[in-house]
């Protein structure tokens, strides 16, 4: 039964996946010209030659002339045996190019789903068990206040803080001298050295959401018979709560492994921008102004595939927790 | 609200604005009030959601008349006043020697270091602009309407000018910029959030009223849009924006590519309710009583969710305040010289102008405010949505 629901739920993931991958294409086409237009328009204005037949050929070579559905056809196939595409900008196959950035981003995000939970799970117990409290009260305010901030904000204020009172420069993810070298372990372990400041400002509003949910699922668990059967039965405090309540109440945060994940990557686009990482975030934003559409879409179509896995884990471990779900709807 | 001659009960400081109540703990007249009553009672109990209501009343108050409120022209440069930092409002005058209380602030005079020729401001403390409430300076037109000239604060003389927040790069007064940029802001939000609402109404209404096709073909769409990015796809949609658009067409276009995303969570919402609400008594017996299906849906159904649309909408709008902010803050959203708090921050986007002038942070804070006073309001909405419950304790 359960093999039936995971292979049900992994069949309707590809039509998603198909109208998502279309979507992305059509709206990343949607700005009137291409990326030939907006190329001439900025060899115009800085005054150079322009060879409209050179253009037109340029045109036809990358198929640009063609219909968007034609377009979006020869993309999706070249997708599936994955060629992306040609970057315009960059003249180089869009898979060389977004591999390293995409990497980046997926270890960034994932290191700040641990920072997270690390940091926002414990707290979200004792805000519970502590209620009411000056320590609750706290932790409830920077809460809400790391959810009320934009993630940019924060990553100004504090380059601007470390510039003007530390002389340091926090943006990128590594020192001048491993920026271009190839990968070692002395790279990787100054990467971490590094990793850190966008962690924490990418951290900051999920960990405030995440302490309310859990200090909210934890409350509801808390006053229910078995605790207080538990209590009676002499378990000590400590061993009582993590054993039954925490477990329940984590259970909520299983079904959210999922799209926590792509959603984090999604976000720190613009803090990436604002660090200048050298994650995909920044590298999407000049794709979208010079319209190199494969290279956006592959961005695009990435996140997205990345969500329908992650949706896909996330239904699949509630399957197997709650078989209510795999036997209804 | 019903008037009451029992002794009012002390409730808290915030019960003064409401000096007609009454009965709350009486638990004889929960048994009759409305639901919108019962919400309200619970609702003014929580302290925080009472301030984040008035904060946000406040902040839409200045939207509406934020001509009246900027003391400046936002757009007024001044080329001997760049980066100009931000003087503080002061009350007592003791520059003739004696002791007066007059609202004013310090000049401020520009210095040059001898040797590196860094240009700084310096107070001047024998040179003060005194400032008057509702004086006279600019003329306006409020809404396009009224011509007026009388500003909330205003210099006495008209010609000078004072920086309560700083002056940005090209000399422009930044504390009247961030009050311009109240009206945008909070209005995009409020008119996304209504966009979004008209569709996650109309469509989590039929999903969640008539289920079957309808309902499966809804939901695939909202998992697909679920599964979209959304920055990105924001980001995609305001970069397809021709750049010659006028403000009022990308105002528009941003609050309709903010709510194509942002009503799939209000849809989820109605949609819940109504299917729980659908196989309710009172629903069955207006069916049985020959009802038909809009008077069902539009009298019955729809009023009993809206304690839970009031709570989902509060809480959406920051959400899309966060988003224009962000979206203008990269230079896809609003352009100048439209004026929101996003547009004003890309002002701020380079490390050498923050560094040169970190006021330009401001409107930041605003948002920061904005954003909080919604959520807690939104959070005691949700607290008061089932006012039986919280009375109930």
């Amino acid at each position: 039964m359960l093999i039936k629901y995971i292979i049900r739920r992994i069949a309707w993931s590809i039509p998603i996946l198909f109208v998502v991958s279309l979507l992305a294409f059509l709206i990343l086409q949607a700005p009137p010209g291409d990326f030939i237009t907006a190329h001439t328009a900025a060899l115009l204005s800085d005054g150079q030659e322009v060879d409209y037949e050179q253009i037109a050929a340029l045109r036809q070579h990358y198929g640009l002339d063609q219909s968007i559905f034609v377009q979006y056809w020869k993309w999706i196939s070249g997708v599936l045996v994955g060629d992306f595409g040609l970057s315009f900008e960059w003249r180089e196959p869009v898979s060389t190019l977004i591999w390293e950035r995409m990497g980046l981003s997926v270890t960034l995000a994932a290191t700040t789903v641990l920072f997270t939970w690390a940091l926002a799970l414990p707290i979200g117990v004792y805000s519970a068990v502590k209620k009411y409290t000056f320590g609750d009260y706290v932790v409830t305010t920077i809460g809400f206040l790391g959810l009320a901030t934009p993630n940019f904000l924060l990553a100004l204020i504090l380059m601007y803080v470390s510039v003007v009172y530390y002389g340091l420069d926090v943006s990128g993810l590594f020192s001048t001298e491993y920026k271009n070298a190839p990968w070692s372990w002395a790279k990787v372990r100054d990467l971490f050295a590094h990793i850190w400041i966008p962690v924490v400002i990418l951290g900051t509003s999920s960990t405030a959401s995440i302490i309310r949910v859990m200090r909210a699922n934890l409350l509801d668990e808390l006053h229910k018979p078995y605790v207080t059967t538990a209590r009676a039965k002499g378990l000590s405090e400590l061993k009582l709560l993590v054993r039954y309540p925490v477990r329940i109440a984590l259970n909520p945060f299983i079904s959210t492994i999922g799209w926590i994940f792509p959603q984090i990557i999604s976000g720190s686009v613009i803090v990436s921008i604002v660090l200048s990482l050298p994650t995909a975030g920044p590298m999407y934003l000049t794709a979208l102004k010079s319209q190199d559409m494969f290279l956006a879409g592959s961005f695009v179509l990435m996140l997205s595939v990345l969500a329908v896995i992650g949706m896909l884990i996330s239904d699949i471990l509630l399957g197997i927790i709650d078989p209510r779900i795999r036997f209804g709807r | 609200m019903s008037s009451q001659d029992l002794p009012a009960q002390d409730i808290g400081p915030k019960d003064l604005t409401h000096p007609t109540s009454d009965v709350v703990e009486d638990p004889r007249h929960l048994d009759t009030a409305s639901q919108g009553r019962l919400i309200w009672l619970s609702f003014r109990k929580h302290r925080l959601a009472m301030a984040g209501a008035a904060v946000v009343l406040f902040l839409f108050f200045v939207a509406v008349f934020v001509e009246f409120f900027a003391p400046f022209d936002p757009h007024e440069f001044n080329s001997t006043k760049i980066f100009h930092p931000p003087q503080m409002l002061k009350l007592v005058d003791n520059s003739d020697g004696g002791f007066a209380i007059r609202l004013h602030v310090n000049s401020m005079k520009i210095v040059r270091d001898p040797l590196t020729l860094q240009v700084s401001y310096e107070e001047d403390l024998d040179e003060k602009v005194y400032i008057r409430f509702f004086g006279r300076g600019d003329t306006y037109r409020l809404w396009n309407l009224f011509e007026m000239d009388i500003h909330f604060i205003a210099p006495v003389d008209p010609d000078q000018r004072f920086f309560l927040l700083g002056s940005d790069r090209l000399g422009r007064d930044v504390f009247s910029r961030t009050v311009f940029g109240t009206r945008l802001s909070m209005s995009i939000g409020l008119v996304g959030v209504a966009i979004s609402l008209v569709i996650g109404i109309i469509l989590g209404g039929i999903s969640g009223y008539f289920g079957g096709i309808a309902d499966a073909v809804i939901q695939r769409i909202i998992e697909v849009l679920i599964v979209l990015p959304s920055i990105p796809l924001w980001m995609g949609l305001s970069a397809a924006m021709p750049t010659d658009w006028s403000v009022v067409m990308r105002y528009f276009a941003i609050t309709v590519i903010l709510s194509l995303v942002g009503w799939t969570e209000l849809a989820r919402v109605v949609r819940g309710r109504f299917l729980s609400l659908r196989s309710e008594d009172f629903v069955t017996a207006a069916r049985l009583d020959g009802s038909s299906r809009p008077r069902i849906i539009f009298r019955h159904i729809l009023p009993s969710t809206y304690s839970y649309i009031v709570t989902a909408v509060s809480l959406a709008i920051p959400a899309m305040i966060l988003a224009e902010t962000a979206l203008s803050f990269l230079g896809l959203g609003l352009l100048p010289p439209a004026i929101s708090w996003g547009a004003l921050l890309f002002e701020a986007q380079n490390i050498r102008s923050i560094v040169a002038g970190p006021w330009l942070f401001a409107p930041g804070f605003l948002v920061l405010i904005a954003v909080l006073a919604f959520n807690f309001l939104g959070d005691g909405l949700r607290d008061a949505a089932d006012p039986y419950a919280a009375l109930g304790e």
